[in-house]
């Protein structure tokens, strides 16, 4: 028997039942605005190196002019193989990242493999064009399989490239600058960190929607090395007081106690089955 | 008050602003493109080979939505598998045409991609299709994208049939060059494929290697 309050698991899929309610609450507001959602102006990039990949991001994210998250995790999991770093809307990369990776343990479980690089870019190019661009998600996937170390992006509205080396975000072009300056074919581990953490760091220099600090994800062969924080941002704030006030602060004036008579208006037994 | 807007590309549609051209030549066809994919004023991409294989002696060139004209190129690609394991060899340049020329038609309002279709098979030789909105017609060459306006003029001037096989890429190399001068939307890399009954090979001519004209 299904009571009223217990949980359903909601149906497959993106729901876009709130799209109605959203455009009927427009008209509520009298010309004033709705509240944006949640766009992650951002600086992520990726390089493909000689015995991996290496990705980068910074930690800020934005809701309009305020920073809503000093460190936002941009770099997703997808498989202990590919790493998914998400620019454009927050939401929308982490349910989109999230599905995805559901869907590849899935796939691993039964295969008994890490899934390829190409398997992911295609379920999310599949996905994301099949919703022509609602989804605000522009992806950069980075691995290593079986058949080398591979970097591709995907855009909202499911186009894909694959590069040796790129930039996403609002933060893109000046990442890029250093990118297009420093990148080599087959760079040594350090240097390739180095390069990637030079782009994200100009990126945070020059655009207001990236800051904070830089993580760092290092995808080889031999496994991954999450670098959370790789570095931090120079301009951290150090608060002066704290903000825990002792007990007593507050002093008491008077005191009342009211008892809530509470009665018992209906008693329903429901056997449970313990065989 | 700083006003903070995400850049238009990160919302605008990912277009390959293009030049795309195929022809036939005696034995076989030739494709070219450019390799430029923009979304906005930005270039998302500088490097995109825009000569997709539908199968081993069929390719198609894209130009219009990336996304659009990709998906296309791989639903034909899948559907050419099928139809050529039934048919049990090779299929013929038509066919995947035909392929093509059906999504296009079908889903017309929603799609904008043109893709040209050329290959070599046993029945016909080298043959070149334009899909262009859902018609299926047989060129002798074929131009496509935004960079095919300014190059019109030079391929109605300079084509003639029976050209060699060198003649020809080096007229698809041309025409490529002269296009990516002059469109906005058009540039980076050439990208040449040519297939005759031998095989197919593809070429990439990079930015300083490109034939320069009077005013370069």
């Amino acid at each position: 028997m299904a009571l009223s309050n217990s949980y359903e698991t909601p149906a497959p899929g993106f729901n876009f039942d709130n799209a109605a309610r959203n455009a009927a609450l427009e008209g509520l507001f009298d010309g004033g605005q709705t509240p944006k959602p949640l766009k992650t102006g951002t600086t992520i990039a990726g390089v493909v190196f000689k015995d991996g990949v290496v990705l980068g991001a910074d930690t800020r994210a934005t809701s309009s002019e305020v920073v809503a998250d000093k460190m936002c995790a941009k770099i997703h999991f997808i498989s202990p193989n590919i790493y998914c770093c998400g620019a454009g809307t927050a939401a929308d990369t982490e349910k989109t990242t999230d599905l995805l990776s559901s869907n590849l343990t899935i796939f691993s479980l039964n295969s008994g493999r890490n899934p390829r690089v190409v398997m992911a870019v295609n379920i999310l190019q599949d996905m994301l064009y099949r919703y022509h661009g609602q989804i605000g998600a522009n992806l950069i996937l980075g691995g290593v399989d079986c058949t080398g170390n591979h970097l591709y992006t995907v855009g909202p509205y499911g186009s894909v490239n694959k590069v040796p080396y790129l930039s996403m975000g609002s933060g893109d072009l000046a990442a890029l600058g250093i990118l297009e300056d420093g990148f080599k074919a087959d760079l040594e581990l350090s240097l390739a960190k180095e390069l990637v953490r030079a782009a994200i760091h100009a990126g945070i220099m020059s655009d207001l929607g990236s800051g904070s600090n830089i993580d760092i994800c290092v995808i080889t062969k031999q496994g991954v090395d999450y670098i959370r924080p790789y570095q931090e941002s120079q301009y951290k704030h150090s608060r002066k007081t704290k903000y825990k006030y002792p007990a007593g602060t507050t002093p008491i004036l008077t005191e009342k106690v009211v008892p809530l008579k509470l009665e018992v208006v209906q008693e329903t037994v429901q056997q449970m089955e313990t065989a | 008050m700083l006003e903070e807007t995400a850049p238009e590309w990160l919302s605008e549609e990912v277009k390959t602003g293009t030049t795309i051209i195929a022809i036939e030549f005696n034995g076989g066809v030739v494709l070219g493109s450019d390799s430029r994919v923009s979304a906005g004023a930005s270039v998302v991409n500088r490097v995109m080979n825009k000569l997709s294989p539908l199968h081993d002696k069929i390719y198609c060139a894209l130009s219009g939505s990336a996304a659009d004209a990709q998906t296309i190129a791989e639903i034909v690609n899948y559907q050419l598998d099928v139809h050529s394991t039934e048919i049990g060899e090779d299929p013929q340049v038509r066919s995947a045409a035909t392929l093509v020329r059906n999504i296009s038609y079908k889903y017309k309002e929603e799609l904008s991609a043109h893709l040209i279709v050329a290959g070599w098979d046993r029945r016909g030789g080298g043959q070149v299709f334009a899909t262009l909105n859902g018609l299926l017609t047989r060129q002798p060459f074929a131009v496509g994208g935004s960079g095919s306006l300014y190059v019109y003029g030079f391929v109605d001037a300079e084509y003639h049939r029976g050209m060699s096989r060198k003649e020809s890429q080096q007229f698809v190399v041309n025409t490529l060059s002269l296009a990516m001068n002059r469109d906005g939307s058009s540039g980076g890399v050439a990208y040449i494929v040519t297939i005759d009954e031998h095989g197919t090979e593809e070429k990439v001519i990079l930015g300083n290697q490109l034939p320069t004209f009077f005013d370069q």
